[in-house]
C-alpha cells in the first residue's frame, strides 16, 4: 500500500470515503484530529493512520445567520441559521463540524455535553466534490 | 521563562490616528495621510519627516477589500520615505501590533534610531458578506471549511464559556453598555453613542413615523429585544460585534537617549510580548487564548510588572465575549469572573481597572490593520492626560496597555507602556 502523506489533502480524501481519520505517534502515542505530520507533543515523525469511532460530545456550538457565500448559496440566510460547532471526540481529540439535527434557530434547545455521531456532508467546489464534516445528536 | 529586555530602551515620541468610520469617499492614502499629519504634529518639539529611517506598517488583507496589495511601498512614497525601507505585517487584527513590535525591535537592536509604525484597512468598499468571507480568510481551514465565520467563532468561545461559568448573554451585554459609555468622549470614535442614546432615539424615529413607540425600560430590555438587537452568530447579537471600519492609526518611535529631543513626555516602552494560538482543534481550552498568556507572561516578564500594576487597559473587544475572556487571560481577574467583574463596574471608566477607555472596538471601530496601534493612540492620550472627558482620573497616571488579537486568536500582542 502506498504510504499516504499526513495532510489536509489525505485527510479530505478519506472525508469523501466517508472515514474520519486521526494521526497517531509511534513514539509516545498522542493522537491528533485531523492529522498531524509532527508530533507536537515529543517531535516524533513516526505517525500513523488512525480511524475515529465517530461518536463524541458537543463542547461549544453558535447558530449563524450571517454566513459566507458558499453557505448563502446552500440556502441559509437571517431567517434560517445553521449550527457549527467543536466536538470532542470519545478518543479525546477535538474536530470542527456543522451541527444537525437539531433548531438552529432555537439555540437554546442545543445543549453543551450533548453526545453526537458523525455524518458527512458534501458540496461542489469548482466542480469537485468536497465533503465535510456535520455531527447530529446521537 | 527567560527574562526578556530589548537592546536598548524605546519610546513614544508621537501619534495619531483618523476618526474611525465608514469612508466612501476616502481610500487607504487619503486615511494614513490624516494620520500620519496628526502624528507629525503631535511631537512636542516639532519633528522633520526627514528623521524617520524606516516605516512597519500593519495591513490585514486590503488585497481582498480592495484587490490591491503590497501597500508597505504605497505608503511609504506617500509619505515621501520612499526609497527608505518599508515593511508590510500582516498578523490579522493585530497586524499593526505587529508593525510596532518590529518597529521596537529594528530601534532596539541599534540598526535605527527613529522609525514611524501604523496600521490601515480599507474594508467598508464591498458588501456585508464580503466582509464576512474577506475576515473569515483568518479562522483556520478546518473552521471556514464547515462554515465558521468570524462571528461564529466567538459564538462558540460564549457557549463554551457560558456552559463552564453559568455567565449568560445578560452578562456580555454589560461589557457592551460599558464600552459605549466611554465612546461620546471620543471624539475618534466611529460610534460616538451610548447606548442608551441610540434606544432613545429609536424611540423618537417611531413616534416621528407615527408607528407605536417601543417600551424598552432600560439598555438590557433594549439589547433583549430580538428586533432591536438580533443574532448574528448565537449567542453574539449585533451589539456584541464591533463595526465594519476603515481607518489609519500611527506612531513616531525612538531610541529612549534621543527622545529628549522631541518631547518631555516620551512613553517608554517597558513590555512587549507576543504569542500564537491554534484552533479550536487543537486549543487546550475553548475558554482561554493561550497567545494572550504567552503575550501576557512576556510582558510581564519583561516589564518586572504584575496585573495589579497595570493602572488602565485598551483590550480586544471585536466582540463583547473577547474582552471578558482576555481581561482573565491578561491576569486582571481570575478565570471564570471577568464577567462578574463588568456586572461590578470594576472595569468603567472611574473603576479600579478601567477597561477600553476608548469605547473599544465595539464603538470606536475596528478597521483591522489600523487596530492595533489605534490601542495605542489611547494609551498615549491617556498617559499624557489629553484623554479629555474621557480621562482616567487616578492619582500618578504612568503605566497603560494595549492587548490586540488577530485572528481567532492566532496572533496576540500585549504592551505595556510608561511615562517617564
Amino acid at each position: 500500500m502506498e504510504k499516504k502523506i499526513f495532510s489536509d489533502i489525505e485527510y479530505n480524501k478519506y472525508l469523501n470515503k466517508k472515514k474520519l481519520m486521526g494521526s497517531k505517534c509511534k513514539k509516545c502515542g498522542s493522537l491528533f484530529t485531523p492529522p498531524r505530520p509532527i508530533c507536537i507533543d515529543c517531535y516524533g515523525t513516526d505517525m500513523e493512520w488512525v480511524e475515529m469511532k465517530g461518536t463524541g460530545k458537543l463542547a461549544a456550538f453558535t447558530c449563524i445567520s450571517i454566513g459566507p457565500p458558499f453557505m448563502i448559496e446552500e440556502g441559509f440566510d437571517r431567517k434560517h441559521p445553521y449550527c457549527v460547532g467543536v466536538v470532542e471526540l470519545d478518543e479525546g481529540t477535538k474536530v470542527d463540524a456543522r451541527i444537525e439535527g437539531i433548531d438552529p434557530a432555537r439555540p437554546e434547545t442545543i445543549k453543551v455535553g450533548m453526545p453526537l455521531a458523525v455524518k458527512y456532508l458534501h458540496r461542489k467546489k469548482k466542480g469537485e466534490k468536497l465533503t465535510y464534516l456535520a455531527f447530529e445528536p446521537v | 521563562m527567560k527574562k526578556r529586555k530589548l537592546g536598548r530602551g524605546v519610546a513614544v515620541i508621537g501619534a495619531g490616528m483618523t476618526k474611525f468610520g465608514m469612508y466612501k469617499n476616502k481610500d487607504s492614502k487619503d486615511l494614513f495621510t490624516e494620520a500620519f499629519n496628526e502624528t507629525i504634529a503631535s511631537v512636542d518639539k516639532g519633528f522633520d519627516p526627514n528623521e524617520i529611517e524606516a516605516l512597519y506598517l500593519g495591513n490585514f488583507s486590503n488585497d481582498f477589500f480592495v484587490h490591491q496589495a503590497h501597500w508597505a511601498p504605497m505608503i511609504s512614497d506617500l509619505i515621501g520615505l520612499s526609497p527608505k525601507p518599508a515593511t508590510r505585517t500582516e498578523g490579522a487584527c493585530a497586524s499593526s501590533a505587529l508593525a510596532f513590535r518590529e518597529g521596537v525591535f529594528a530601534i532596539a537592536s541599534g540598526f535605527y534610531d527613529i522609525v514611524l509604525v501604523g496600521g490601515v484597512e480599507d474594508m467598508s468598499k464591498v458588501s456585508t458578506e464580503e466582509v464576512a468571507e474577506g475576515l473569515a480568510l483568518a479562522t483556520v481551514p478546518y473552521e471556514g471549511r464547515v462554515g465558521f465565520t468570524f462571528p461564529g467563532v466567538f459564538g462558540v468561545i460564549a457557549t463554551a464559556y457560558f456552559a463552564k461559568y453559568g455567565a449568560s448573554h445578560r452578562d456580555l451585554m454589560n461589557v457592551t453598555i460599558k464600552s459605549h459609555n466611554n465612546a461620546p468622549f471620543n471624539p475618534k470614535a466611529q460610534i460616538p453613542f451610548t447606548i442608551r442614546d441610540m434606544m432613545n432615539a429609536k424611540i423618537e424615529r417611531a413616534k416621528a413615523k407615527g408607528r407605536p413607540a417601543p417600551q424598552w425600560k432600560d439598555e438590557i430590555e433594549f439589547l433583549s429585544d430580538l428586533s432591536a438587537n438580533p443574532p448574528v452568530a448565537w449567542p453574539m447579537h449585533l451589539y456584541d460585534c464591533c463595526p465594519i471600519s476603515d481607518g489609519a492609526s500611527c506612531m513616531i518611535l525612538a531610541a529612549e537617549e534621543i527622545a529628549g529631543n522631541f518631547t518631555d513626555k516620551p512613553l517608554k516602552v517597558i513590555g512587549i510580548g507576543q504569542g500564537s494560538g491554534r484552533g479550536f482543534h487543537s486549543a487546550k481550552s475553548l475558554t482561554s487564548f493561550e497567545a494572550t498568556q504567552n503575550a501576557a507572561k512576556e510582558a510581564y516578564g519583561m516589564s518586572g510588572l504584575k496585573p495589579e500594576d497595570i493602572q488602565f487597559s485598551e483590550v480586544h473587544d471585536c466582540f463583547s465575549i473577547a474582552e471578558i475572556i482576555h481581561t482573565e487571560d491578561l491576569g486582571f481577574f481570575k478565570k471564570g469572573e471577568g464577567y462578574k467583574a463588568v456586572r461590578d463596574g470594576l472595569t468603567r471608566l472611574d473603576g479600579p481597572i478601567p477597561i477600553n477607555t476608548s469605547g473599544g472596538l465595539k464603538s470606536k471601530g475596528h478597521p483591522v490593520g489600523a487596530t492595533g496601534t489605534s490601542q495605542l493612540v489611547e494609551v498615549w492620550k491617556q498617559l499624557r492626560n489629553e484623554a479629555g472627558e474621557r480621562q482616567v482620573k487616578k492619582k500618578n497616571l504612568r503605566i497603560g496597555a494595549a492587548h490586540n488579537l488577530g485572528g481567532t486568536g492566532g496572533t496576540c500582542t500585549f504592551t505595556i507602556l510608561e511615562r517617564r
